[in-house]
C-alpha cells in the first residue's frame, strides 16, 4: 500500500524537523545559566525599563536580575497573592499598592539602604495610597487627558464637555477602562474621580449612556495606531500614549481638561516574602540614581518623579508643560483610591454602560 | 486531473476558485503582518519606509528568542503527549459503559467550554495546592491538559466511522491487542489523530491566558511576551520572529510535499514496472 | 478483550486536572467571604438574573450562534472540496490551513484591524473603483467575521477528516441507482459527515462563546460579551466568587443547547453517540 508508505514517511519527516527546528532554537537560546550567585526577582511591566539598566546594576553590584513582566496591575496581583512565584522587586500602581498595603502583603522599605530616594521630588512622596511613605518610592508618573487631531477640531479643547460634543459623533475613542471613563464622567458632574457612593456612580453611567452613540469605540492599547491613522478627532488617553502620539504626529496635541484630571504613579515596592530584602533594597536605590533614572525615562517616555534626571532630558521634552504640568494643574489633579469591596460597583456600571446597546 | 466522480471542468474550475478564496480570506492578514515586518516605523497604521532592522534586533533580544524557544518546545512537546494520551483514550472510551461514558465526553467537554481564564486560575491554584513548584513542568502539564480533549474529540469521530468487526477478527487471528492496535485501529483513524495533533500544537502555541498564570519566575512563552508588550505597543520585533518561524515551516511544507511527489512518483513506476 | 482499560489513564488525568479544577469553581461559585469568612450561599447565581447580565449572556450566544453558522456555511464546502482531490496536495492544504493560526492571535487581529481601518488596506482598495470608505471597523458584522477568521479551521478539520475516509462507494451506488447530486448529498454524504460536523460545531461553538480579544479589538469594546464579563471579575473586580458562578451558567447552558443540538444526530446506534 504506497498511501501507507507515504504517510509513514511524512510523519516521519515532520517529526524530524520538528525536533531540528526545537533543538537549534535550543542552542541559541540557552544561554542563560544558574549559579549561586546573589539573584533578586523584579516583576515589571511589559517594556517598563531600559535593559541596558539592567546589565549596568548586575555589572556595578555583582547581583543578578532576574526579570519577569506583567500586563495589568490585577494579572501581577493575582499571581503574587497565590504565592506561586516569590519577587524581590515590583513596580504596580498607586490603587494596586494601596490595596496590597492593606493586605499586608508589602514589606517596610528600610530608606538607609536607599539614599537616592533623596532625589525624589518632595510632591511626589507620602501620597494618598501610601501616606506615611513606608512602602513605596515611585517610579514613573502621569496623567490622563485627551488627544486631539487639530485637523478635524476646530476649536482647542480644554473641557472634558468636548467629548460629550454632538459635533464629533462615531470620532470619539474612549477607554476600555471602567476606572478612568466612568472618572471622567464623575469628575464633569462636579464629583471627583473616586465615587463616594452608588448614587453618583448612577448619574456618571446615565452621563456616559448618553455618551454612547458619540463613540467610534472603548479602546485601550490599540489607541495608539488608530489615532495616528487619523481613525477619529479625539481620544480619552493616559498621558504616556499623549506623548508619544504628540511627538510622532504633529497635528496631534494632548491636553489636560482644566477641570482637573486623574494623576497615576506606578511605584516600586518590595513584597513581604521577598527573599533577597537588601539586594532589593540596592535596586531601588539604583533606580533612583539620575543618570539611570534619565535612561529609564528616555527609553519608556513617560515622566519621571526625580527632578535631576528631568534635567538631563532634552529641553524640548523636560519642558513640555503637557508631560510635565506645572504645580498648580497637578494640584487640581486626583490620585485614584482602592475602592476594596466597591469595585463590583464600577464594574456592574460598566457592563450596563456597554450593554446599553 | 482525470475526472472520475463525472466531475465538468467548470465544476473543478468552480471548487479552485471557492478554495482560492478562502485562502485568500485566510492569508489576507498574515500578509499585511508580513509587509508590516519590514516597516521603518513603530507604528501599526503607517508605513515609512522599508527596512529590515527589526530582524536584526529581534534576532539579538534574548528575551524573544528564549520566549521563542519555550513556545516552540512546549507545543511540541504538548502536541506529541496530548495526542498519545487523547488517541489512546479516545479508543478507550469508546468501550465503556454507556453511562460512564456520558460522563467522561461530558467531563471531556469542561477544557473546551471554560473560558481560559477560569481554566488558567483554576489549574493555578491546583498546583499551588499541591505544591508544585510553577514553572516550565507546570506550564507543560496545563497545555497537555486543554490540548487532549481537542484530540479526543478529533479522534472520535473517525472511531464512530470505523469498522470494529475488524479489530475483532484480528484478535481473532491471534494478534496481540497492542498489535491489533497498531495494524487495525491506528491507520484508519490515522487522518483524525492527525487533525487532532494539528489542533493541540496550534492551541498551544497561541495560548496567552493559561500559559500566564501556570508559568513561574523565568519562564515565558511569545504569547505572554506579546500581551506583556500591549501597553506600550507591540514591537514590530515581533512581527519579523513570527514571519521567520511562518516562511520556515512554509518552506520546510513545500519540500515535504515536493519530495512526498517525487517519492510517490517513483513507486508509481515502481509498481508499473 | 475489552479496550476499555485504554481510556483508565485519561479518566485518571481528568480527575486530576479537570474534576478537581472544576470542583474548585464550583465551591467558589456557591461561597462568599463576608467579614473574612467563607459561607455558602446562591446570592451569586441569583445576582447573575439581573437583566443587564442576561443580556449580555445572549447576546454572547447570538453571536456565537452566527459564527457558527458562518463557519458551517464556509467551511463544509471547503472540507467537501479538500476531501476530494488528489492524495499528497491535500495534506499539503490541510497545513496551509492551520498554518495562520499559528500566526499570534493578537498580531493577526491587529492585522484586520490595518485591513478594515476607514483608512485602512480595504477602503483604500475600494476607494480605486471609487466607492467612498465605509465604517468597517467596530461593527458587529467586524467581530462575526473576525471570529469566522479565528475559528473556520476548526470547523474544517473534522469535517474533512470524516469526509476523506467516508466510503465512495456508497455515492457510486447512489449514483447507479440515479440519484441526483443534491439528494445524494442529503441523503448520503451529510449524514454520514454528520459526527465531524458535530465536532466542528462543539469545537466553534464553544470557544466563540467564551471569546473576548476579538470583541474587544474588532468591535470596539461596544459589545459586552460573557467571557469579558468572567474575565472582569477575576482580573479587575476580584470577585472570583461572582466570576465562578458566571462560567458554571454558562457552562451548563452550553452543554444543554449542545445536548438539544445532539438529539439531531442520528447516528445514534453506529458506536454510540457523543452524548
Amino acid at each position: 500500500m504506497e498511501v501507507r508508505k507515504l504517510q509513514k514517511s511524512f510523519w516521519k519527516k515532520l517529526g524530524i524537523t520538528l525536533l531540528l527546528t526545537v533543538s537549534v532554537f535550543g542552542l541559541v537560546a540557552c544561554g542563560d545559566k544558574k549559579d549561586d550567585q546573589k539573584t533578586i526577582s523584579v516583576y515589571n511591566w511589559g517594556l517598563y525599563i531600559d535593559p541596558n539598566v539592567l546589565d549596568m546594576f548586575e555589572e556595578e553590584t555583582g547581583i543578578k536580575v532576574q526579570y519577569d513582566e506583567f500586563s495589568t496591575n490585577e494579572d501581577m496581583y493575582i499571581k503574587v497573592k497565590s504565592g506561586g512565584s516569590k519577587y524581590d522587586i515590583i513596580i504596580p500602581s498607586d490603587y494596586m499598592i494601596e490595596k496590597m498595603i492593606k493586605e499586608d502583603m508589602l514589606a517596610e522599605l528600610n530608606f538607609d539602604n536607599i539614599p537616592n530616594y533623596a532625589n525624589v521630588d518632595d510632591q511626589f512622596k507620602n501620597l494618598a495610597y501610601d501616606p506615611d511613605g513606608k512602602y513605596s518610592v515611585p517610579y514613573m508618573w502621569g496623567t490622563v487627558g485627551i488627544v486631539y487631531n487639530k485637523t478635524m477640531v476646530e476649536e482647542p479643547i480644554t473641557s472634558w464637555n468636548a467629548l460629550w460634543d454632538e459635533k464629533y459623533k462615531k470620532q470619539i475613542f474612549m477607554l476600555d477602562s471602567p476606572r478612568d471613563s466612568i472618572g471622567v464622567a464623575l469628575k464633569l458632574m462636579g464629583y471627583g474621580f473616586n465615587a463616594e457612593n452608588t448614587e453618583q456612580l448612577e448619574i456618571a453611567k446615565e452621563k456616559l449612556i448618553e455618551q454612547r452613540p458619540l463613540v467610534l469605540s472603548y479602546v485601550v492599547d490599540e489607541v495608539r495606531d488608530a489615532m495616528l491613522a487619523g481613525e477619529a478627532a479625539m481620544a480619552l488617553v493616559w498621558s504616556g500614549e499623549g506623548m508619544y502620539l504628540t511627538w510622532n504626529d504633529e497635528n496631534l496635541e494632548y491636553v489636560i481638561p482644566e477641570e482637573g484630571s486623574n494623576i497615576w504613579f506606578d511605584s516600586i515596592v518590595i513584597p513581604k516574602d521577598a527573599p533577597h530584602k537588601e539586594e532589593a533594597e540596592a535596586f531601588i536605590n539604583f533606580l533612583c540614581r539620575p543618570d539611570i533614572a534619565k535612561l529609564n525615562v528616555e527609553e519608556i517616555g513617560y515622566a519621571t518623579p526625580i527632578p535631576a534626571a528631568q534635567e538631563l532630558l532634552a529641553p524640548e521634552i523636560k519642558d513640555d508643560p503637557m508631560g510635565y504640568p506645572s504645580a498648580d494643574i497637578i494640584a487640581k489633579c486626583e490620585v485614584f483610591r482602592d475602592p476594596g469591596e466597591f469595585l463590583s460597583e464600577y464594574d456592574r456600571v460598566w457592563t450596563e454602560v456597554k450593554a446599553s446597546k | 486531473m482525470v475526472n472520475k466522480n463525472g466531475e465538468s471542468r467548470l465544476s473543478l474550475w468552480l471548487q479552485k476558485g471557492y478554495l482560492f478564496l478562502c485562502f485568500a480570506f485566510l492569508y489576507a492578514p498574515i500578509v499585511i503582518l508580513m509587509i508590516f515586518s519590514f516597516n521603518e516605523s513603530k507604528s501599526r497604521g503607517q508605513w515609512t519606509g522599508f527596512s529590515f532592522k527589526w530582524y536584526q534586533e529581534a534576532f539579538h533580544n534574548e528575551q524573544i528568542l528564549s520566549a521563542l524557544y519555550n513556545t516552540i518546545l512546549i507545543a511540541v512537546l504538548a502536541a506529541v503527549i496530548a495526542t498519545i494520551i487523547g488517541t489512546i483514550a479516545a479508543i478507550g472510551l469508546q468501550d465503556l459503559g454507556k453511562v460512564s461514558k456520558y460522563i467522561a465526553l461530558e467531563v471531556n467537554y469542561f477544557p473546551v467550554i471554560n473560558p481560559d481564564i477560569v481554566t488558567g486560575i483554576s489549574l493555578m491554584l491546583l498546583f499551588i495546592f499541591s505544591k508544585i513548584e510553577l514553572g516550565f513542568v507546570t506550564l507543560l502539564l496545563a497545555h497537555i491538559s486543554f490540548c487532549i480533549p481537542y484530540v479526543v474529540l478529533s479522534v472520535l469521530p473517525k472511531l464512530k466511522q470505523m469498522d470494529n468487526n475488524l479489530y475483532e477478527a484480528a484478535l481473532d487471528l491471534g494478534a496481540t491487542p497492542m498489535y491489533a492496535l497498531r495494524k487495525v485501529i491506528l491507520p484508519q483513524i490515522m487522518p483524525g489523530v492527525f487533525t487532532g495533533m494539528l489542533l493541540a500544537f496550534t492551541l498551544s502555541l497561541d495560548d496567552f491566558v493559561v500559559s500566564f498564570f501556570t508559568t513561574g519566575n523565568g519562564v515565558s512563552n511569545l504569547s505572554i511576551t506579546i500581551y506583556n508588550m500591549v501597553r506600550r505597543g507591540v514591537s514590530p520585533q515581533i512581527n519579523a520572529i513570527c514571519t521567520v518561524m511562518f516562511v520556515t515551516v512554509l518552506l520546510l511544507l513545500v519540500i515535504i510535499n515536493i519530495r512526498m511527489n517525487r517519492e510517490k512518483k517513483q513507486m508509481q513506476k515502481m509498481d508499473r514496472i | 478483550m475489552k479496550k476499555k482499560w485504554f481510556s483508565y489513564p485519561y479518566l485518571l488525568w481528568m480527575l486530576l486536572f479537570t474534576v478537581i479544577p472544576m470542583a474548585l469553581i464550583l465551591y467558589y461559585s456557591l461561597t462568599d467571604t463576608v467579614n473574612g469568612e467563607t459561607v455558602f450561599t446562591l446570592a451569586n447565581f441569583q445576582k447573575f438574573f439581573q437583566p443587564v447580565y442576561l443580556k449580555v449572556l445572549w447576546h454572547s450566544l447570538v453571536l456565537a450562534f452566527y459564527c457558527t453558522v458562518g463557519c458551517l456555511l464556509i467551511g463544509y464546502p471547503m472540507a467537501a472540496i479538500l476531501a476530494n482531490q488528489h492524495f499528497v496536495k491535500k495534506k499539503f492544504l490541510i497545513m496551509l490551513i492551520m498554518l495562520p493560526t499559528w500566526m499570534n492571535i493578537l498580531l493577526r487581529t491587529y492585522a484586520w484591524m490595518t485591513i478594515l481601518e476607514r483608512n485602512g488596506v480595504l477602503n483604500s482598495f475600494l476607494g480605486f473603483f471609487g466607492i467612498e470608505p465605509m465604517q468597517f471597523l467596530y461593527t458587529e458584522g467586524a467581530v462575526i467575521m473576525g471570529m469566522i477568521y479565528n475559528f473556520l479551521p476548526f470547523m474544517v478539520l473534522p469535517i474533512y477528516s470524516v469526509l476523506v475516509k467516508m466510503d465512495k462507494s456508497l455515492i457510486e451506488a447512489a449514483e447507479d441507482l440515479g440519484a441526483n447530486r443534491i439528494q445524494i448529498f442529503r441523503k448520503v454524504t451529510f449524514p454520514l459527515s454528520a459526527p465531524g460536523v458535530i465536532s466542528g460545531i462543539v469545537m466553534v461553538f464553544m470557544p466563540a462563546v467564551s471569546t473576548f480579544v476579538i470583541s474587544r479589538l474588532l468591535g470596539g469594546g461596544q459589545f459586552a460579551l460573557i467571557g469579558n464579563l468572567i474575565e472582569q471579575q477575576f482580573l479587575w473586580v476580584g470577585d472570583w466568587n461572582f466570576g465562578s458562578a458566571l462560567s458554571i451558567v454558562m457552562m451548563v447552558l452550553i452543554l444543554l443547547s449542545m445536548a438539544v443540538l445532539n438529539r439531531y444526530d442520528k447516528d445514534k446506534e453506529a458506536g454510540g453517540s457523543l452524548w
